[in-house]
């Protein structure tokens, strides 16, 4: 017996260890640590950050101190934010819905039997594929107030006598970021739309032939109800794109003309990192969060409503 | 869900080449066009003389009539340039190997450790997706500032990952849930530890898995740019889209040209590797979507 006894005591002693390892909740705690640490260390710390630093008077290079709402008291009363506020939901609003339109057609005609179907999409996709401002600094250029390509071929078309000014009028440079933006958002909405469409059944289709359905018939009753749950999330995404976009707006517009353009993220970083006021930089990426929010909820409710109301499950 | 491949409906074939040129092609062809145009105008731009840039009375703007290497030459040994193009190589492929560690651990932990609460973690870290880099900046500035990275490439490997591990850690959680559960049980019963059943069975299990959600993060941090913007200042240390943006521009001279052959040049990395892994691609932009 004294023989065994040494063993067994072995194995309790190693399986304190062992057991330790494989024990899941251990275990799973020290697999999470890398994930966990950056994501605490840069995205949570920083968000909370924000929202102290919105409350203070802090300034690039020296402390500030706490003076609770001022910062949003002064922004109420500034004409440029509100002007943000107003690009920003012009930005958002038009470039979605447009994005939307335009996505979804091609994604219904990509989803037709094409010749060189699959590198048709890989082009399709190009725009989304480039960064974003490299592809922006060919649409400044396009929008150049001297030789644009636009103007050049609409006064050889005989349909303008002057070259337009894209960026210098206020509503001729809103319209062009928007166009810019939908350019760069039609690839994401379709493609993602297109591999949704794909999961439909063909059964589906071939029974609505047989009882008769028109094409549009069968796109409201079949296509639309069958794809509303990926349109949701995908919109959701493109609002949230959208609605806190910096790159293009920077690179071709800078926010000018005076300020016509300006959205709430480009605001805040010419106020706190070019002029140097980060407490009223954070202050005004603090009062993004509320629209973020109504955004989102409004785009993947509102859409998941309409399944909900044609019987489907949430 | 599967994926159809076939989509013919109904009676489609017997529909007549001219209807379905108007119905399909022709709009095609036009979406195609304004998606293509401003790449083609980027790389007439690149290669043509600044004397037919700007004339455009003379020259066709369409056309080159004589092609150049000026503002490629310009671009290459005049500026940064070549250093933008090696910070953005190191930077991205960096913050994408980190960033692929700590997804397959948190991911594998999540979906298959199934400890306690790790339901509720995938969904805050799902959630972390949703903040944007937008209103995350000017906080981390200062966190960059006080951590004495400013100015570094290591401010950027740090904070890229911020971004990337939500969404690869979302999408290889799907990718670990499709293999069977059986064949690591038999590996636990064969005697092996947590750790070779990651790296033995389900790491080359979800290989697809890795390719997509590496392909796509190096593109995001390739593209990235407002931290690199803000995170930065020396002309030496910057990535592409942002020296591009701030050093070839001196005032009111646009230097058109070689912003252009910057544009180009640093656009087709990305664009030759996403060619040679489309479907990876495809499937990681999908993947979030179709969960």
């Amino acid at each position: 017996m004294a023989v065994l006894a040494e063993p067994v005591a072995e194995v309790t002693r190693s399986s304190l260890w062992s057991r330790a390892f494989e024990s899941r909740n251990f275990l799973g705690a020290m697999f999470m640590v890398p994930a966990i640490a950056t994501l605490i260390l840069f995205l949570a710390y920083p968000l909370a950050l924000g929202f102290w630093l919105g409350m203070t008077d802090t300034k690039i290079g020296g402390a500030g101190r706490y003076i609770g709402f001022e910062n949003f008291v002064s922004l109420a009363k500034d004409s440029v934010f509100w002007l943000s506020v107003f690009n920003t939901i012009f930005y958002t609003v038009t470039a979605s819905i447009v994005k939307f339109a335009i996505g979804l057609y091609l994604a219904l005609l990509l989803n037709e039997r094409l010749p060189f179907k699959s590198m048709i999409r890989a082009i399709v996709l190009l725009p989304f594929v480039v960064p974003t401002v490299l592809s922006a600094i060919a649409f400044w250029w396009i929008y150049d107030s001297q030789f644009s390509i636009i103007s050049w071929v609409l006064i050889k078309a005989g349909l303008i006598t002057r070259y337009i000014d894209f960026l210098g009028d206020p509503w001729n440079a809103r319209w062009s970021v928007v166009v810019a933006n939908i350019w760069r958002g039609v690839p994401f909405v379709a493609i993602t739309l297109l591999a949704g469409l794909q999961t439909i059944s063909p059964s589906l289709y071939e029974a609505a032939n047989l009882d008769g359905a028109t094409n549009l018939q069968r796109f409201r009753h079949i296509t639309l109800p069958m794809l509303s749950p990926i349109i949701a999330v995908v919109m959701t995404f493109s609002v949230l794109m959208t609605f806190t976009d910096f790159q293009l707006i920077y690179t071709i517009t800078r926010g000018g003309p005076i300020n016509a353009t300006h959205l709430m993220a480009t605001l805040s970083f010419q106020r706190a990192i070019t002029g140097g006021n980060l407490g009223e930089g954070a202050a005004i990426s603090n009062a993004m969060i509320p629209f973020l929010v109504a955004a989102i909820l409004l785009s993947f409710f509102g859409l998941q409503r309409s399944r909900w109301q044609q019987g489907g499950r949430d | 869900m599967t994926t159809v491949d076939d989509q013919s409906v109904g009676m489609s074939y017997l529909e007549s080449f001219p209807r379905k040129f108007l119905r399909v092609y022709l709009p095609l062809g036009l979406i195609v066009f304004f998606l293509l145009f401003p790449f083609y105008w980027m790389a007439v731009a690149t290669f043509k003389p600044d004397a037919e840039m700007y004339d455009y009375e003379k020259y066709n703007p369409f056309w080159i009539v004589h092609p150049t290497l000026e503002h490629i030459n310009k671009l290459f040994f005049e500026t940064d340039y070549p250093l933008w193009m090696w910070n953005t190589v190191i930077v991205s492929v960096s913050s994408t190997f980190i960033s692929l560690f700590a997804s397959v651990c948190a991911a594998y932990a999540i979906e298959r450790l199934r400890y306690k609460g790790s339901r509720y973690v995938g969904l805050a870290i799902f959630l972390g997706y949703l903040v944007p880099p937008s209103i995350l900046f000017i906080p981390l500035a200062a966190i960059v500032f006080q951590l004495g990275l400013f100015d570094g490439n290591l401010a950027l490997i740090l904070t890229y990952p911020t971004f990337l591990i939500p969404f690869c850690t979302w999408l290889l959680m799907g990718y670990f849930r499709t293999i069977p559960y059986e064949l690591e049980e038999c590996a636990l019963i064969d005697g092996a530890t947590r750790l070779q059943i990651l790296t033995k069975i389900t790491l080359p299990l979800s290989l697809p898995g890795l390719i997509s959600a590496g392909i796509f993060a190096f593109t995001l941090s390739w593209n990235e740019f407002i931290y690199a913007l803000t995170f930065i200042s020396s002309s030496e240390n910057k990535t592409i889209p942002v020296g591009a943006i701030t050093e070839l521009v001196n005032g009111d001279v646009y230097h058109w040209g070689a912003l252009m052959a910057a544009a180009l040049t640093g656009s087709v990395p990305v664009v030759i590797l996403y060619s040679f892994f489309v479907e990876y691609y495809v499937s990681a932009m999908t993947g979030a979507v179709k969960e």
